[in-house]
This record gives structure tokens, C-alpha cells and sequence, in this order.
């Protein structure tokens, strides 16, 4: 990917974006496209998945049969580089010790971020996910409501290509009719958890990923995404006949070549480099947005990490587009007389409401699934099938004992094996010869895996704060992380649980574990989805929120924030889509605010 | 660099100088804050693997990225182990012949903690099985038929949480054989024996095929 260095920087451009991912990603394509010259700062190296995807690598081609290590956490053909639960010289710290009060911080210092290897799952969020408080009573309203936003989910998901279905269900948005692209068959695990699920009353239905089942319509989509900009039109045009349609093999997570999935390295960043208004210095680390006399931002401070020297790019707007995590710090360090306790937290709510997704699972052994003749489960590399929440009603009823739900994400097991035993050591243990070998083929595809995804309710103990004496190996203080789940979320987990154990029964199956008898023995550490979102909401009130409902910082009105910080409340849905559709409003702001002398 | 000569893998005091040379040079980062090292006392082993940005797409082979260490008398017991476990038969090729003890070395030696923690287990496991080798036909494990290994094997299974020395060698023939399933699996034969299908490019994915949908009475929905 092109990128130059400081020295080749402009000395001026109109918009200086932090963070490469889906908000940086989406927010450069956006303004670069509509003729805004724009820099690109990103923390970690460039990355080209053409070339760095290890695309049909198997397991006796890796060191330690591609098995996690602390290097590669999920795995050595993990899109992660340079990242991962830990940085070297970058810490974070914990506000308590205890386990259950533990956050846990996934960073990709790369080009794209956490892009390159995300599950590809985008769900919108609904009506009530927006006007929670209103629905409810519980958490926050957010100051923009689904009509808002489903414009450009619509754009986005015609953008990126997301295949899945319209169920009609309530909260769970239909897109457009032509907008989605068709859903990959299923598998025999969706299958057969579709068929358990109707007697239970849990649907099952093709979920919602950003792959591309079929190439996108270059000749049509274009012009809907760009009306009368004929030259966006043509750069969009080529970059999507460049996107190959999946090929049925090898899992997203490991990236994708020939882009078949959505990262922003293969859909956002190309189009935005091609129009020619865009410059990427890769390895800034950003430290402060700088202030000027009048007030208004005009650029961002960074550590150049291929000399270890500060620098400065100068710009007429300045977006944060870090990971929520790292705009709120960014924000907290940008200390000055103006901002004393940093931009944006003149009273104190910089950090505060972070959330995540509420996560367990279960495994179940299906003897029905034992010694299927052997097939090709590999399809769309991740999950093809999911439950949208299907509770609403019953909570209506007060059947349930807890607010919002989950959805759940179906896993077959049928997948290329390597690195540890393809069947749980349990099922094989004393066995050796023909015999073991006989087991494993029998056992081999057998389980099935449930996964819940909650909704996750603010709460004023889930907050992240600049630690007072740790620095990062550049001298930046760095985050303090603070935890704790509430009961709502135990509730979550613990419906789940009982589903899950509800579901493997209904099919035949045992649960591969001793079901829990609380939420914290099963759920997952805060932040360990990934999910984190908040710590700079968006808001009606200056004196409680950090942004306005256009991402756009009360303090500073040059400063937006395009990542998942503004979100005010944490759906069961996976962020990166609504990351994404939040950034082209806020971009559109921007450039509408430009035009007009406002900014 | 000391090797062993006939096996050209590196000798024991080779991997101790080795990693205290890796330790030194880990704890050169300014303000002491580099995150995974963080637990690491001063002078002990630190974790020194492929970094956190390998090349992903290159083939690898055990031995590249870390020196094998196992002594040649631990690779013949790992490797008359692993055939005994997993033999050439209908299924497949012997472990040996899909590389599984190069990959059980390649596992002991690694520089990491969970593999370090397993080195623990195997190598004093090697040496139970072959006490108990020695115990019952006098000679160590090396030097055994497939048919006494294999008796050796179904003793063991049956002293499973036992205190004794076949109870001992029961868990460590446990993880020792887990080791090798993630091996001899992660192999196109491994796949063939095991049933797995892919990592091949389609033009569609067709689902399940009928018979299989047949045989469990289910019906594909997605048309």
C-alpha cells in the first residue's frame, strides 16, 4: 500500500484522520472522494493483504501447527500483526485485581486495524438499539435514531457487500430490497439447529456477513453511492470489479486476497488512495490533537516510530478514528491550558460508559452427527447462520427476568484440523491403533458450538482513565481499564446457557461441560469480544455526552470521532457495521460543514 | 554452535545458552514496560519465538524458527510412541511418515509458555514409559514390538487416575497422544483419515449433500 513519510507530508490538508480501520477507512474513502485532501495517520506498519495473506497455509506448514502462541493470539495465520491482547512497549493497566473486574484489550498496530481479520459479521442495530432508555427505562437514549442512520447502512452495505436475508423481525431492520447478496447454504449444523430451534421457538436464519457471494454491480451500485460525482463513480467502479467473488475456502479471519470479504485495506483505502487526495504515514503513533490559538484543532501530534521522534501534521479538521480505546486516550493526553484534564472532559466524561459484548458459549456432542460421510463444510470462512434475539415479546409478557438479549452465532465443526486434536482428547482418552483412529473419524464434525452475543446496558464502573504513572516506551501515559459487569448481563449469559443446554438436548446431544450455575463462571472478560465501544458518547447535552449526535466534539468543533467511542449503548449486534455508517454521516457532515465555512 | 553429531539437532547446554542470550536481549526496552515480558523474572527464561509479525506465508518446517532439542534417544522413544498410537494402517500412513515426532519436538523445544509447561510433562513422561519398558520386558521403549507398546498402552488405560507408575504413565501417554493427533491431523493424509474436505477453491458451495441431509432428515433452506 503507498504510503509516504512526514518529510513528504503537505504542509496543510484539510482533514487529518488517526486510525485506519472500518471508521478511518470509511471516513477517508468518504472525503477523499468528495475532493478533501486528507492524511492518514496509522500506528502500525503498512499491510497488503494481495500479498501477505496465507491463503490455503495448512497446519504442517506452521510453526506449532499455526497453534496460538502470545505472539499470535488467535492463531499464526491470525490477520494480526504487531498486535493482539498484548503490544510490546505499549501496556495498559487494570483498575483491580480481581477476576472478574479484568478488561482485556485487543489491538491491531497495522494498516486497517482490526479489520484484516474481524468475523465479517454485520448486523445492523435496530430501532429500540438506538432508543434503548425510551424502550426500556434502562441506559441511555441515543440523540440520533434508526431512521438517522439506515441511509447509510444501506450505502455502506452496498459499499463493503453483505450477504444475508430479510426475516421481518422486529428490531432486527430489513435492508433494501437488492441490497443484501444471497446467503451461503447451510451447513449440516445450521441445519440441524434451525430445524431444534423451531420446535423451541428460537429461529435460526442466515446471518449477516460482509463477503461477497456473488462480485458486487459495478455498472449499477456506483451511482447510488455517489449520485453526479462521476469521477467516484469510476474509482468505486474499478475497485469493485477488482473484488473477486469467495471461493469457498480458507477462513476470513486470516484475511482475504482476493478480496472477497471486507477489510478496509481491500475496499476503502484503495478507492481512496486512487482519487489521489490521500496520503497514509504509517508507523505515527498519535499522541495529542493539537489546539491552536482560536481554539480550533489544527492537526495531531505523533510519535514518528521509525526514529522515535515527535512530529506534527497539520490539518483544517482533525478526526479520531483510533479504536474507542485509543481516542479516548488521545483525547485524555491532549492536555493544555484550554483543556486541562483533556479535550472533551471539562466534566469528566471522557472514558466513562464503556461496554462490550456479553459473551459464553456451549458445546454439544450430536451423536446424530457422528461418521457423516465426508464433506466440504469450508464455505463462506466464518459463520452462515445465527439466532437474531427473539425474546422481545416474551419480555413484553414479563416471561423474562432481564432486559435486552442476544443473538447466536452457530458453529459447525467440520473444519480443517491441525494444531491440537480435531476431537476433544475426552472422547479419545486410552485409546491407541485403529481404534483411536476409528473415534476421531467418528467423532470427528460432531459437536456443534452456540454462542451468545449479549447486550451489554452502561454502567458507570465500566470506565477507562489515564494511569498516573505508567508510561508507554514513548513516554505517553497510558489507559487504566475498570470493569464490572452487571446483573443484566449474568441474566444474559446464564438464558444462553440454557438454551444452548435446551438445544443440544432437543438434538440428541450432551453439553461438553458441566452447565454453570452463574454468569461469572461462564462469561467471557470485559473487552474479550473485541467489541469495545463508548467512552466518548454522543449526546442532546454538552454536560454529559462528549460529541454530538454528528460525532462532533462539543469542545472543539473542528474535532470528530469516527470509531465506536460515540456509541452510547452496546447492542447484541456487532459494532463494525454501524462504525461504519456512523463515519460516512459524520464524513458527510464534514464536508457539507466545510463548505460552508463552519468548521 | 554445538551440536549433537548424529542427529545435527542442538545439544542441551546449546538451548540454555541460548535462551539466556534471548533473556538478556529481551530486557533491553526502555522503562521495562514491554507488555509480555512483563511476568518474566530477571535471568529466567524469556519467551523468544517468531515475534509478533512472522512471515504467514512462508512454509515452515520444525526446526526453522527454534532449535529442536529433543536428545536422539527421546526422538526414537517419541517416534516408536507416536507409530504405536498411530500406526500405518487403512486409515493412513504411520505418525512417523506424516512427521508427527519432528512436530512433538518442534512443540518441546518451543519458547513459549504453554509449550514450555508441556515440555515439563513429556519429557519426564518419556522417561516413565520407559521405566515402565524396562519393568516389564527389560528393555527400554525404543527397543519394543508395536504388539508390547501396544500392551503397554492398554495397561496403562486401565490405571487411569491410578498413583502408580502405569497411572503416571497413563496421563503422560494422554497429552503425549493429543500432541500427536494435532500432528498426524493437520496433514492431507491426516485429512483423509479424519474425513475432512477443503482448503480447495469452488466455484459454489453446494451444502451438505443430500445423503448426508437424508440421513439425518433435513432440508436445505437456503435454495
Amino acid at each position: 500500500m503507498p504510503t509516504i513519510s512526514i518529510d513528504q507530508a503537505k504542509p496543510e490538508y484539510d482533514v487529518v484522520i488517526v486510525g485506519s480501520g472500518a471508521g478511518g477507512g470509511q471516513m477517508a474513502y468518504t472525503l477523499t472522494l468528495a475532493g478533501l485532501k486528507c492524511v492518514m495517520l496509522e500506528a502500525g506498519r503498512s499491510y497488503d493483504p494481495l500479498t501477505e495473506t496465507p491463503m490455503f497455509q495448512r497446519a504442517d506448514q506452521a510453526p506449532l501447527g499455526g497453534s496460538s502462541t502470545p505472539d499470535k493470539d488467535m492463531g499464526f495465520w491470525d490477520a494480526t500483526i504487531d498486535g493482539g491482547w498484548e503490544v510490546p512497549g505499549e501496556p495498559y493497566t487494570q483498575g483491580s485485581d480481581h477476576k472478574d473486574e479484568q478488561f482485556t484489550w485487543w489491538r491491531a498496530r497495522m494498516m486497517g486495524g482490526r479489520t484484516n481479520h474481524w468475523g465479517r459479521i454485520s448486523l445492523r442495530n435496530g430501532p429500540y438499539d438506538f432508543k434503548p432508555y425510551s424502550y426500556d427505562g434502562l441506559g441511555f437514549d441515543w440523540p440520533i435514531s434508526y431512521e438517522d442512520v439506515a441511509p447509510y447502512y444501506d450505502k455502506v452495505e452496498m459499499l463493503i457487500g453483505v450477504f444475508g436475508t430479510n426475516e421481518g423481525m422486529e428490531n432486527i431492520p430489513d435492508s433494501p430490497l437488492g441490497v443484501l447478496l444471497p446467503p451461503p447454504k447451510g451447513r449440516v449444523g445450521d441445519l440441524l439447529a434451525q430445524k431444534t430451534g423451531k420446535k423451541l421457538g428460537v429461529p435460526v436464519v442466515p446471518i449477516h456477513r460482509a463477503v461477497l457471494t456473488k462480485q458486487l454491480d459495478a455498472d449499477t451500485i456506483p451511482a447510488k453511492l455517489h449520485p453526479g460525482n462521476k469521477r467516484a463513480q469510476k474509482i468505486v467502479g474499478d475497485s469493485m470489479r477488482s473484488r473477486a467473488a469467495c471461493f469457498w475456502a480458507t477462513n476470513c479471519g486470516r484475511g482475504c486476497s482476493i478480496k472477497a470479504t471486507y477489510q478496509s485495506t481491500t475496499v476503502h483505502l484503495p478507492p481512496a488512495l486512487e482519487s489521489g487526495n490521500l496520503d497514509i504515514i504509517p508507523n505515527a503513533h498519535a499522541r495529542e490533537v493539537l489546539i491552536g490559538q482560536d481554539g480550533k484543532a489544527d492537526g495531531v501530534l505523533f510519535v514518528d516510530k521509525t526514529t522515535g521522534k515527535e512530529e506534527r501534521v497539520k490539518g483544517k479538521v482533525v478526526v479520531l478514528a483510533a479504536s474507542s480505546g485509543e481516542s479516548v486516550r488521545i483525547l485524555l493526553n491532549s492536555k493544555s491550558n484550554r483543556h486541562p484534564d483533556g479535550i472533551g472532559n471539562g466534566n469528566g466524561v471522557v472514558g466513562k460508559w464503556v461496554m462490550d459484548t456479553v459473551a459464553s458459549s456451549l458445546q454439544g456432542q450430536i451423536p446424530a452427527l457422528e461418521n457423516l460421510p465426508p464433506h466440504n463444510e469450508d464455505g463462506a470462512g466464518g459463520s452462515h447462520f445465527y439466532s437474531p434475539w427473539w425474546g422481545l415479546e416474551a419480555q413484553r409478557q414479563g416471561k423474562l427476568d432481564f432486559a435486552r438479549g442476544y443473538h447466536i452465532e452457530i458453529g459447525s465443526t467440520r473444519r480443517m484440523p491441525g494444531g491440537g486434536s480435531p476431537v476433544s482428547m475426552r472422547y479419545l482418552r486410552g485409546l491407541h491403533g485403529a481404534k483411536l483412529k476409528e473415534d476421531a473419524r467418528r467423532y470427528y464434525g460432531s459437536f456443534i458450538n452456540f454462542a451468545s452475543r449479549g447486550h451489554m446496558i452502561p454502567n458507570e464502573h465500566c470506565y477507562a482513565e489515564l494511569d498516573s504513572d505508567v508510561k508507554d516506551k514513548w513516554g505517553i501515559p497510558v489507559l487504566k481499564w475498570h470493569w464490572k459487569w452487571s446483573e443484566n448481563e449474568m441474566k444474559i449469559v446464564m438464558h444462553g446457557e440454557h438454551t444452548f443446554a435446551d438445544m443440544i438436548e432437543e438434538m440428541g446431544g450432551k453439553p461438553t461441560r458441566k452447565l454453570a450455575n452463574n454468569g461469572y463462571e461462564v462469561v467471557r472478560p470485559g473487552g474479550n469480544v473485541k467489541h469495545e465501544v463508548g467512552g466518548a458518547r454522543m449526546g442532546d447535552d454538552p454536560n454529559d455526552s462528549v460529541c454530538n449526535k454528528w460525532n462532533q466534539t462539543w469542545d472543539v468543533k473542528n474535532l470528530f470521532l469516527a470509531d465506536a467511542a460515540p456509541f452510547v449503548s452496546n447492542a447484541d449486534k456487532n459494532p463494525t457495521l454501524t462504525i461504519m455508517a456512523l463515519a460516512w454521516r459524520c464524513a458527510d457532515r464534514i464536508i457539507e460543514e466545510s463548505a460552508k465555512g463552519n468548521l | 554452535m554445538e551440536r549433537d553429531q548424529e542427529t545435527g539437532r542442538i545439544s542441551r547446554r546449546e538451548i540454555i545458552k541460548w535462551f539466556t542470550a534471548a533473556a538478556a536481549a529481551s530486557q533491553v526496552g526502555p522503562l521495562g514496560t514491554w507488555g509480555q515480558d512483563a511476568t518474566a523474572a530477571a535471568g529466567e527464561p524469556v519467551a523468544v519465538g517468531y515475534g509478533k509479525d512472522p512471515k504467514v506465508t512462508d512454509i515452515y518446517k520444525p526446526g526453522d524458527v527454534w532449535p529442536l532439542t529433543l536428545s536422539r534417544k527421546q526422538r526414537e522413544t517419541v517416534t516408536v510412541l507416536a507409530d504405536a498410537i498411530l500406526p500405518k494402517d487403512e486409515w493412513g500412513p504411520a505418525a512417523s511418515d506424516l512427521g508427527v515426532p519432528e512436530f512433538i519436538d518442534e512443540w518441546v523445544s518451543a519458547p513459549y509458555p504453554k509449550q514450555q509447561r508441556s515440555r515439563e510433562s513429556i519429557l519426564p513422561g518419556l522417561e516413565v514409559a520407559d521405566t515402565l519398558s524396562q519393568e516389564r520386558f527389560g528393555k527400554s521403549l525404543a527397543e519394543l514390538s508395536p504388539s508390547q507398546i501396544s500392551t503397554l498402552l492398554e495397561d496403562a488405560a486401565k490405571a487411569k487416575g491410578k498413583r502408580t507408575l502405569l497411572g503416571r504413565a497413563e496421563t503422560f501417554f494422554y497429552e503425549f497422544t493429543g500432541l500427536c493427533m494435532g500432528a498426524y491431523y493437520g496433514t492431507p493424509e491426516g485429512w483423509k483419515a479424519i474425513g475432512y474436505v477443503g482448503n480447495v477453491p469452488l466455484p459454489t458451495f453446494d451444502g451438505p449433500p443430500q445423503e448426508v441431509l437424508d440421513k439425518l432428515g433435513l432440508e436445505q433452506t437456503v435454495k
